[in-house]
């Protein structure tokens, strides 16, 4: 009946359908505009049922807990196209890899492929980032200044996930530095693409160690010449 | 040069993380969401500090165990950290969104637990504790009243039929076996009852002169 599959849509906005019948209306979703209406509706409802259902604040080490959950993931854990549901697998093929580094910085494939095109050099670079990203013993920080994060394989290497950064201008590039405490250690020079990137540090970060980014004339300096324009926290 | 990197290592990181959960602080929750989608660990928790209030006492009206109840809380925020990129704003409100998949877990563990008790919950429970006088608390107090008295405009079996699946966790078949009333009837009622209640709040909503913004 034709109305029957409508009718779901309060159980399924309640949670209330069995299990076949929640894969079926799942299934009928996508495509019937008439349900996705009803349904956004009815979880507006449904959403005021929870507010009212709101008692004491959970406990603060709930909040512990959920924080330490989150770093211990690793960054890749998410659907890869928005219409593929199944997760995946980390660090398979070089395809998957790729798809890794996709995963991690939000990148889709299209724009992932063109990079790919560049060189059989270029692909390396990106195998080894992703590695970096894939490792589950990772860490990962956020920037002092600058949008991205730098993540750090537990044996040293590291890539910084750079968001915006513009384009370097002609006759400059961007120098990569590892900052121990002593002088700045240049680890690398990119052009920048003004959107989000995965960039390789050519060299190993302990703890305790930031990685900042100047603006240098082309073919980089040994010695910083200006103020970073990317500064990661310490890691 | 050198004064770079020290001015660099100068910088206190903790005051620097400070000034980001401030900034963080103005933002929508849908923009957190999108944060959460590239990593950022504070927007994570600005979302959470948001929504954990609501979202622990529903989890504990399901699952009627403080363990459980911050266990259905917890992977459902490890759900929002890893799917995050899937969130569609132009779907749902990311507070919407969040409760769903905390909704959603409470009820799939209660049903595996098997732990759901005969009785529908009166939900005076927790309005009896002392109350409070934070702005937060005295508007949930209000959006309790305003539910409960929606609620309770609706024909008994309606109100009955809505409260045990979603505060109970009972799956229409359940409901229809313990009730002893078609399958047919529960899912009629089911529908008529949220489309009745959407009505009534939408009503009480446009009465109410203080509607804050859920967020605020």
């Amino acid at each position: 009946m034709e109305t029957g599959i409508h009718e779901l849509t309060a159980g399924y906005a309640l949670d209330a359908l069995d299990p076949e019948e929640r894969s079926a209306y799942e299934a009928h979703l996508p495509g019937c505009e008439q349900c996705q209406g009803e349904l956004e509706s009815f979880w507006t409802t449904t959403e005021a049922l929870a507010v009212a259902a709101s008692g004491p604040a959970p406990s603060t080490a709930l909040r512990e807990r959920i924080l330490a959950d989150v770093r211990a993931e690793p960054l890749v854990v998410v659907p890869f196209e928005p219409r593929r549901r199944r997760l995946v697998p980390v660090l398979a093929a070089t395809a998957a890899i790729a798809a890794v580094v996709a995963l991690a910085v939000g990148l889709w494939a299209s724009d992932l492929s063109s990079q790919l095109d560049d060189s059989r050099a270029a692909l390396e670079r990106e195998r080894a980032n992703a590695a970096v990203l894939a490792d589950p013993d990772a860490h990962s920080v956020a920037f002092q200044k600058g949008t991205g994060r730098l993540v750090v394989a537990a044996d040293g290497h590291a890539v910084l996930v750079l968001d915006g950064l513009a384009r370097a201008p002609a006759g400059k590039t961007y120098e990569t530095w590892i900052l121990a405490g002593g002088p700045p250690v240049p680890a690398g020079l990119f052009p920048g693409s003004g959107g989000r990137e995965v960039v390789g540090v050519d060299g190993s970060v302990r703890d305790g160690y930031l990685v900042a980014v100047t603006l240098e004339p082309a073919g980089g300096v040994d010695v910083p010449t200006s103020q970073p324009v990317v500064t990661s926290e310490p890691i | 040069m050198e004064a770079t990197a020290s001015t660099v290592l100068a910088l206190p990181g903790s005051q620097v993380r400070v000034a980001m959960r401030k900034h963080h602080a103005h933002l929508s929750d849908e923009a957190l969401v999108a944060l959460v989608a590239r990593g950022d660990e504070d927007a994570l928790t600005e979302l959470y500090d948001r929504v954990s209030r609501i979202a622990y006492g529903l989890a504990l009206r399901v699952l009627r165990d403080e363990r459980h109840a911050e266990d259905a809380v917890q992977e459902a925020f490890l759900q929002v950290w890893r799917s995050a990129a899937s969130f569609r704003a132009e779907r749902a409100k990311a507070s919407t969104w969040i409760l769903t998949l905390v909704h959603r877990r409470a009820v799939d563990l209660v049903r595996r637990e098997e732990r759901r008790q005969a009785e529908p919950l009166d939900g005076e429970d927790t309005a009896g504790a002392a109350p409070e006088q934070t702005e937060e608390a005295a508007w949930l107090r209000f959006e309790r009243e305003r539910v409960q008295s929606a609620l309770g405009q609706l024909p008994d079996v309606q109100r009955e039929a809505l409260e045990l699946a979603y505060y109970g966790g009972f799956s229409q078949s359940e409901l229809a076996e313990r009730l002893g009333v078609p399958l047919g009837t529960i899912k009629s009622r089911m529908f008529a009852g949220l489309a009745r209640l959407r009505e009534l709040l939408d009503e009480s909503a446009q009465e109410g002169s203080w509607k804050p913004e859920f967020t605020s």
